[in-house]
């Protein structure tokens, strides 16, 4: 490559100052547009149901909670917490079963010989690839006969399955940080596996652990098609209870919006708290 | 033997169900026939595959998926490279991006069916109408979204969901990007295309693989955004649906686990390639 003066240097690769303005500015456009659908969603949720169906939109129109007012049931007399309590058993409940299960299979995984690792591996990532919904008419008979349809504690071990596979595969990557020689030493050691957990793992890999938790949470609280076809008046979810919420006549959308900001906004807060970590998680591990 | 549980656990709750529909599916089985169960042979599967409704939802499934992962994968591509230069507010604007993510699916799609695409009063139709007052244009055109572009509309409310995630996993394969290479080649006077073309683009293969991957397993798997913003109508039924559907409507459980057992195998053939590729990727890791 033949050298090149300065000023002709400075001209290529980094942008000059105007480039750099432009993409800045274009940056932020992305970012609201991005953003702007759930702007809307929490300021139609803030307006009256009158306001919220207007054309052109009503951007300034007076701020009022009675959205919120209906999604706690003011005229329905339908409360909302049944459902956010049974998916908040559902999700808390089956994460706590999902790392019970996770965090020994994926220790052992991580001390094992190479080629059973893979082969284990690639057994509980398949099994996300198999379309639930191929498996839902079995178990739906299954749940049938055995009186438990309408059941969370059926849905806990559901989520807990689904979410299985992802949780090995995260607490496998985390483990991975930590040095193969203390593992090694804490089995030659012939600590016990509960030891082994308290002494060693969870300590060492804690900020994982506790991602991996977040991503199964997030995951289980979204979770609508089994809820949906599993659950009813007694074990319904909370997005269960929100495709409930359209109706066919009058209007609706600020109490829709009240509804879908309420039921979102433990996801965003844990999404947002954990934003570094969602990325390693979301990627099973594989991107750091 | 710690690793026992958690297999035992998946074996049970995800293999059992699918050995079942493999059985179901061979079986003359309506829920509004209770008297007539018996064997069936091949006919559940034959009934299933000349099905036109089951051959048009597989196509639906494949365009959905094939669209939204390419789709968000190239805008997120590009958001990741808008986002990986320092600039005031890098981290807002992040968060601003993210959000989409974090939104419950259902709830986005009952969002962007009734306040974003809604003919009457929805904000997409509301803008338009306030551009063209503001331009005075007269009438603003106000298309009904969801009936003209049935397929379109779900399309975008998934690429909206999915872009951040698509984006998450580029930026963080852009800043594993070794930068003194970067360097190198700017001094040897190579543009801002060639570096992105000839080393960016390379080291970002695994991830873009990596995205892709993972974004195709959800995908093809929705059920919330087709479920809610067109109640499968208009040629947007995918397969989940529709197998939700023929199990529901129909109350035949041997043609919904004959079409199961067809996802399956289809499922399998993909899966088959894809989890090459994250094997790959084990390799390239190492340990």
């Amino acid at each position: 490559m033949t050298a090149i003066s300065a000023p002709a240097r400075a001209g290529r690769g980094m942008p000059g100052r105007h480039g750099g303005t432009l993409l800045t500015l274009l940056a932020w456009v992305v970012g609201v547009l991005f953003v702007a659908p759930v702007a809307w969603m929490v300021l139609t949720s803030l307006h009256s149901e009158s306001a919220a169906a207007t054309n052109p939109p009503s951007l300034a129109a007076p701020l009022t909670l009675d959205g919120y007012r209906e999604f706690f049931g003011a005229s329905t007399g339908a409360s909302p917490w049944p459902p956010l309590i049974n998916s908040a058993t559902a999700s808390v409940l089956s994460t706590i079963l999902v790392l019970l299960l996770a965090i020994p299979a994926a220790y052992a995984l991580s001390i094992k010989p190479v080629r059973k690792t893979h082969d284990v591996l690639f057994f509980f990532l398949s099994t996300k690839m198999l379309p639930v919904v191929a498996g839902l008419l079995p178990l739906y008979l299954f749940a049938q006969k055995l009186g438990v349809l309408d059941n969370i504690n059926f849905l806990v071990l559901l989520y807990a399955s689904m979410n299985l596979p992802i949780a090995v595969w995260m607490m496998r990557s985390f483990l991975a940080e930590v040095p193969v020689e203390v593992l090694e030493a804490a089995a030659i050691d012939g600590a016990s596996l509960p030891t082994v957990m308290r002494r060693v793992i969870v300590p060492m890999t804690s900020p994982g652990i506790a991602a991996t938790a977040l991503i199964c949470f997030i995951f289980s609280w979204n979770e609508l098609l089994f809820a949906r076809v599993l659950t009813g008046v007694v074990a319904g979810t909370a997005p269960v209870f929100l495709t409930g919420f359209v109706t066919s006549q009058g209007l609706f959308l600020a109490k829709v919006c009240a509804a879908a900001v309420a039921i979102s906004l433990p996801v965003l807060a844990a999404g947002f708290a954990a934003q570094d970590k969602l990325v390693q998680g979301l990627s099973l591990g594989a991107v750091k | 033997m710690p690793l026992l549980p958690a297999l035992v656990f998946m074996i049970a709750v995800t293999q059992a169900p699918f050995l079942a529909t493999l059985v179901i599916s061979f079986m003359r089985w309506n829920a509004l026939y209770p008297d007539d169960i018996g064997f069936a042979g091949l006919s559940n599967f034959a009934t299933v595959l000349t099905d036109p409704a089951l051959r048009s939802s597989v196509w639906t499934t494949v365009l959905l998926t094939v669209v939204v992962v390419l789709v968000s994968l190239l805008l997120g591509l590009a958001i990741a490279l808008l986002l990986d230069r320092s600039f005031r507010g890098r981290g807002v604007v992040r968060t601003m991006v993210i959000a989409p993510f974090l939104v419950v699916p259902v709830a986005a799609a009952l969002v962007w069916k009734h306040a974003l695409l809604n003919p009457e009063y929805g904000l997409i139709n509301g803008v338009l109408t306030w551009l063209w007052r503001v331009l005075g244009l007269g009438a603003a055109p106000q298309p009904d979204w969801v009936s003209t572009l049935p397929l379109i509309s779900v399309e975008a409310a998934l690429i909206w969901q999915w872009t951040p995630f698509m984006m998450l996993i580029l930026l963080a394969g852009l800043s594993s990007r070794p930068t003194d290479v970067v360097e190198a080649a700017t001094v040897d006077g190579a543009n801002a295309w060639a570096v992105f073309r000839y080393l960016t683009l390379p080291h970002l293969r695994r991830y873009l693989e990596l995205g892709a991957l993972l974004g195709s397993i959800y995908i093809v798997q929705n059920f919330d955004a087709v479920f809610t913003i067109t109640s499968g109508g208009l040629g947007t039924a995918n397969l989940p649906y529709t197998i939700y559907q023929t199990f529901f409507a129909a109350h035949d459980y041997g043609q919904a686990s004959a079409a199961g057992v067809i996802v399956v195998i289809a499922t399998i053939v993909i899966a088959n390639f894809a989890l090459r590729t994250v094997s790959s990727l084990l390799k390239e890791e190492g340990r």
